[in-house]
């Protein structure tokens, strides 16, 4: 596997590679001397470290040594999330893919998911392994309010929005399951490496 | 013991220390932009360096205390009705402090003796303007909670500190996309002006754009406090405390931990510039 360091000012660098998960799973275990902190997103991960413990260097080459390992191994479990499908863009994405509204909402239903990262506001997961046939680019224009609890796609990725914010993803429907609740602990239904399923629900 | 909001100011929020550790969930570092500062405003009335302040942006800020209290004004230079910067405040029951308009520097802090005491979101007490996490905002008539004195008592009684420059220059090394751009040294030949549409999550900056050498798009990553990302327009933004934790435009550069204080301090208008960190 090709893992390659970036720098990223002195307390943190940023590692791409292909595996995010299971390098993280892979690092957690190390518990490398001086390491802070671990940001998963696409396709890279930031270790952030205390630069009075340990530098980028000394790291940058243990890093290097680690080898991923199975992230289902140290997954957070199944969340299965009830949607009602009937979100503004529901019939704008079917006829763009070429599907009908229910072959739509049933290839939706059938993928299983994974938060990949969290990003963009507190507990909002990205979500992959949607069908590619869903693949579809974000509104040109975004939506100035976005309420919380939509259920939406965009590029390879699926989201529920934890709080009412502005956003361009094309909205498929909605669900009451809180993904984001400070009162909770954790807070974050939906955590990287948690597995995540829809079923559709009727209003 | 409560402090009372007269008047807020242009924008004041409570911050502390901010909330650390929790990126991966998609919540921002936030606490005090000068972090300097408000360790400094805290140490002044006696308080543990982690108690809760106001950051007050602008100046502006009119407050009543309920009781006899100490507090300490840092940061920003802004005329004050009663002592001076840097130093210890008494304000009997009832008596008001308020605070002109800052003339150099954008940032004051306020501590008070006890610390802020709302109710922590996530370990923190920070108000988070861009993640909606911890108080809202400070307006008027709001009734802040005191929390009890320390054991410390105030041993300093001027904390001096030197100006802050006219044309700040900041440190930076290289950043993770630092191969995007056609001429990645330009950032350190151009002298920027900060925008008016700056804030806690990142300070703006105008000059002439960067261009870049790839189109691509980037797939979002992770990003620090410090960093300077560059959208399609190519003018850079210097993320924040409230920056967002993951952003989908490269990152040039970053700038030193050390000298993000001097950054929340700059005002729009001003010009500010870049060289490599030794």
């Amino acid at each position: 596997m090709t893992v390659r360091l970036l720098p990223c000012g002195r307390r943190a660098v940023l590692v791409e590679l292909d595996d995010v998960l299971g390098f993280q799973a892979a690092l957690s275990r190390l518990d490398l001397d001086g390491v802070e902190e671990l940001v998963p997103a696409a396709r890279t991960l930031l270790v952030r470290f205390d630069p009075s413990v340990t530098d980028a260097g000394r790291l940058g080459a243990a890093l290097q040594r680690v080898s991923p390992v199975d992230s289902a191994v140290t997954d957070a479990g199944e969340v299965v999330i009830p949607v009602v499908y009937d979100g503004e863009d529901l019939a704008d994405v079917a006829a763009e893919t070429g599907v009908s509204v229910a072959s739509l909402i049933e290839r939706h239903t059938a993928g299983s998911y994974v938060s990949a990262f969290c990003g963009f506001a507190p507990g909002f997961a990205y979500l992959t392994g949607s069908d590619p046939a869903l693949h579809v680019s974000r509104r040109s224009s975004p939506r100035t309010r976005i309420p919380a609890g939509s259920v939406a796609i965009a590029g390879e990725y699926s989201a529920v929005y934890p709080s009412a914010s502005p956003g361009g993803w094309r909205l498929l429907g909605r669900t009451d399951v809180p993904v984001w609740d400070v009162e909770r602990d954790p807070p974050n239904l939906l955590p990287p490496g948690t597995r995540v399923r829809f079923s559709a629900v009727p209003s | 013991m409560k402090l009372e909001i007269v008047r807020p100011g242009f924008t004041t929020t409570v911050q502390d220390l901010g909330r650390p550790g929790h990126a991966a969930l998609g919540v921002g570092r936030s606490g005090a932009a000068d972090r300097g500062s408000f360790r400094l405003a805290n140490r002044l009335v006696g308080n543990p360096p982690e108690a809760a302040a106001l950051e007050v942006t602008l100046g502006g800020l009119v407050l009543r205390a309920s009781g006899l209290t100490t507090v300490a004004v840092t940061g920003a230079s802004c005329p004050l009705s009663k002592g001076g910067l840097n130093g210890p405040i008494t304000l009997w029951p009832g008596e008001e402090l308020s605070l002109g308009t800052a003339v150099s520097g954008l940032r004051c802090y306020v501590a008070v003796r006890g610390g802020i005491d709302v109710p922590p979101v996530l370990g923190s007490r920070a108000t988070d303007t861009l993640g909606k996490l911890g108080p809202p905002p400070v307006t008027a008539g709001m009734l802040l909670p005191v929390g009890p004195a320390p054991r410390a008592f105030p041993v300093v009684d001027l904390a001096p500190r030197a100006a802050w420059p006219d044309t700040p220059v900041l440190r930076v090394t290289p950043g993770p996309r630092r191969d995007w751009f056609a001429s990645p040294d330009q950032l350190l030949s151009t002298v920027y002006t900060v925008s008016p549409d700056s804030d806690r999550v990142g300070i703006r900056l105008t000059g002439p754009p960067l261009l870049r050498a790839r189109q691509d798009e980037l797939p979002s990553e992770a990003c620090v406090p410090g960093s300077l990302q560059v959208p399609p327009s190519g003018r850079p933004i210097l993320f924040h405390a409230d920056s967002p934790t993951t952003g989908g435009y490269p990152v040039i550069a970053v700038v030193e931990e050390e000298d993000l204080d001097l950054a929340a301090q700059l005002r729009p208008g001003q010009t500010v510039s870049f060289r490599p960190a030794s």
